[in-house]
């Protein structure tokens, strides 16, 4: 899957506070969540974030709270990825497990510009190109089991096949 | 089994669920899930996909745990039909464990009091503090909405077999120092990250004479140092904390002498002071020395990191024949209706009441800027609960500090932080 779109650059810690706030969680709609995006740390955020959008994040995002409405929200806002320098395991897992395409790329992002410069991302080799310099980055590539559950579309989708063969 | 291959307690446990006579750290393996765990904000999401499976049963009535705990009672009309969403869910499938306002608790206090935790059982929960239970000696992780969909409908969860650190605590630990105080001492050092999907064993001669509500402090907080598990190996005080609890027979697991740790870490506890974490991440901690004088708004003494009965005990004997500071608000919330009553029985309530306290019925409310207790902006508050990011009880520019339940109250009756022996002499 190639996966194209304009950048957001966010800190280290990112929590699930920050990505929905726990008094939005009265919802499970992933649009009404994408109202309060990050809202708490950069309110400007959900009226500027588009469709294909990707956040670029550094070391353990999604720390905190199990809440599944956080890849919820990001979805619902049209993100098409977030890379980060590492991920909250809970927030990872659940990525996974809804279809959000995340990656984990070590390499430095601090010099882009948010907003503006944009990447092109092939999630299966797990190659970041920034469009403006051209330069490559790499990501790590999902374990087998991961990629089996993506190209699943998600956990529902693996658990279904897993009944049906029952 | 080969003596040359030492396990940890985690790896031990997770081989056995798994069906296998091993496992590593870095293994995924598919283990049979003993206990599944919602509330009244996860699992409405997880109900909503386990539809999408057609089922009309769940892999097990007696292995699904739902508590509305968090929005609850009601907070308005979205939390309501939340609320609904769960009890009708409960109803159709038929499920034996669901706990109604008035008989509930916060679940992470409410399990192992119900007995439904027991050692070497494997417990996911779709709330982040489901570690809490490695206290018991389980292996006990957060995942989220759709883990528990698949579980409840499987009854099997899929995890990549954690690296242990181990983490030994030495000494004596000193009045008015507590569980609390270990794991906030721990994430300072290690940080938010530091034991990122990793276990954490904790050990040593202060957790040997650690009571369990204690131990359930240091292990709920095990995420807050991004661990996916927190335990402490089954010991006499393990077995009489089950005792009368748990109906059925169960088999404590433990570490092997030879067993592989990442890392060890070693405190020693004899000239620790109360821990305080200040915002907004649960790892900026200093000795409670250090934020003496940071004036507050309010104090909240609960939540299932510290709202068990040796949390009250300890508030109380702070507080009792003492008033809350004027301008300042303090509540209190016992984690479980059993608590409650047995807070009443044992007079505690009245200190709190006498003190001019606000007494709640259980509930999360306020640790995560629910309800019952949301700071206004520029506000500043003392809690015994787990987190303390931005926004996290309130106005995104109000500020929560963290500490265990003796400092809270004397900092609710100074108006500002101090250590009890302040209020005290």
């Amino acid at each position: 899957m190639i996966l194209q779109g304009k950048i957001w650059l966010f800190g280290d810690n990112i929590d699930t506070d920050a990505i929905i706030a726990a008094r939005y969680l009265s919802t499970t709609e992933p649009g009404e969540l994408a109202a309060h995006l990050m809202e708490d740390i950069k309110p400007d955020f959900p009226g500027l974030v588009q469709e294909g959008d990707i956040i670029v994040a550094g070391n353990n995002f999604g720390c905190g709270s199990s809440r599944e409405h956080a890849p919820l929200a990001i979805k619902g806002a049209g993100v098409s990825c977030v890379i980060a320098r590492s991920f909250a395991r809970i927030f990872y897992r659940n990525s996974i497990n809804i279809g959000l395409p995340i990656l984990e790329c070590k390499e430095d992002f601090s010099g882009l510009k948010s907003g503006e410069d944009q990447l092109k991302i092939n999630l299966e080799l797990g190659k970041i190109i920034h469009l403006q310099s051209g330069r490559e980055y790499n990501a790590a590539p999902f374990p087998h089991f991961m990629q089996e559950l993506i190209s699943r579309g998600g956990l529902v989708e693996h658990v279904k096949a897993r009944l049906a063969s029952q | 089994m080969n003596n040359n291959f030492g396990m940890t307690m985690v790896e031990k446990i997770l081989a056995a669920k798994a069906g296998k006579d091993k496992a590593v750290p870095g293994e995924l393996v598919n283990v049979e899930v003993d206990l599944a765990l919602g509330n009244d904000i996860t699992a409405p999401v997880a109900i909503k996909e386990f539809k999408r499976f057609g089922l009309d049963r769940v892999f097990d009535s007696e292995k699904i745990v739902l508590v509305p705990d968090h929005f609850t009672p009601n907070k308005d009309i979205a939390a309501a039909e939340q609320a609904l969403v769960l009890r009708r869910f409960a109803k159709e499938y038929g499920i034996k464990h669901y706990f109604e306002v008035g008989r509930m608790g916060i679940e992470h206090a409410l399990l192992p009091e119900q007995g439904l935790v027991r050692p070497g059982m494997v417990i996911i929960g779709a709330d982040s503090h489901t570690c809490t239970y490695g206290a018991l000696g389980a292996f006990a992780t957060g995942v989220g909405s759709t883990d528990l969909a698949a579980a409840m409908a499987i009854g099997e969860a899929w995890f990549k077999v954690p690296p242990t650190i181990r983490f030994e605590y030495n000494g004596q630990i000193p009045e008015w120092v507590s569980g609390k105080d270990l794991i906030l001492l721990t994430i300072g050092k290690i940080g938010v990250e530091g034991a990122r999907y990793r276990a954490m064993e904790f050990a040593g001669s202060a957790i040997d004479s650690l009571p369990m509500d204690g131990r359930l402090t240091m292990a709920n907080m095990a995420i807050e140092a991004g661990g996916k598990c927190g335990y402490m190996q089954p010991d006499q005080i393990t077995f009489d904390y089950l005792e009368g609890r748990v109906d059925r027979a169960y088999t404590s697991v433990y570490s092997d002498a030879n067993a592989s740790y990442e890392s060890i870490h070693t405190f020693d506890v004899n000239n620790l002071e109360p821990q305080i974490a200040f915002p907004p991440s649960p790892d900026k901690v200093f000795p409670v020395s250090d934020a003496k004088g940071i004036e507050l708004d309010q104090v909240v003494i609960g939540s299932c990191t510290n709202g068990r009965i040796d949390d009250l005990r300890a508030a109380a004997s702070v507080i009792r024949g003492k008033k809350v500071k004027e301008g300042l608000r303090l509540l209190i919330i016992p984690a479980t209706q059993h608590i409650y009553r047995q807070a009443i029985d044992e007079g505690l309530m009245a200190d709190f009441i006498d003190a001019e306290a606000a007494v709640s019925t259980p509930t999360c409310g306020p640790c995560l800027g629910g309800h019952m207790g949301i700071l206004a902006k520029g506000e500043k508050a003392l809690a015994t609960t787990n987190r303390n990011f931005v926004g996290r009880m309130g106005h995104p520019e109000s500020e929560v500090y963290l500490s265990n339940p003796a400092v809270a109250a004397a900092s609710a009756v100074a108006g500002s932080i101090v250590h009890p022996e302040e209020v005290l002499s």
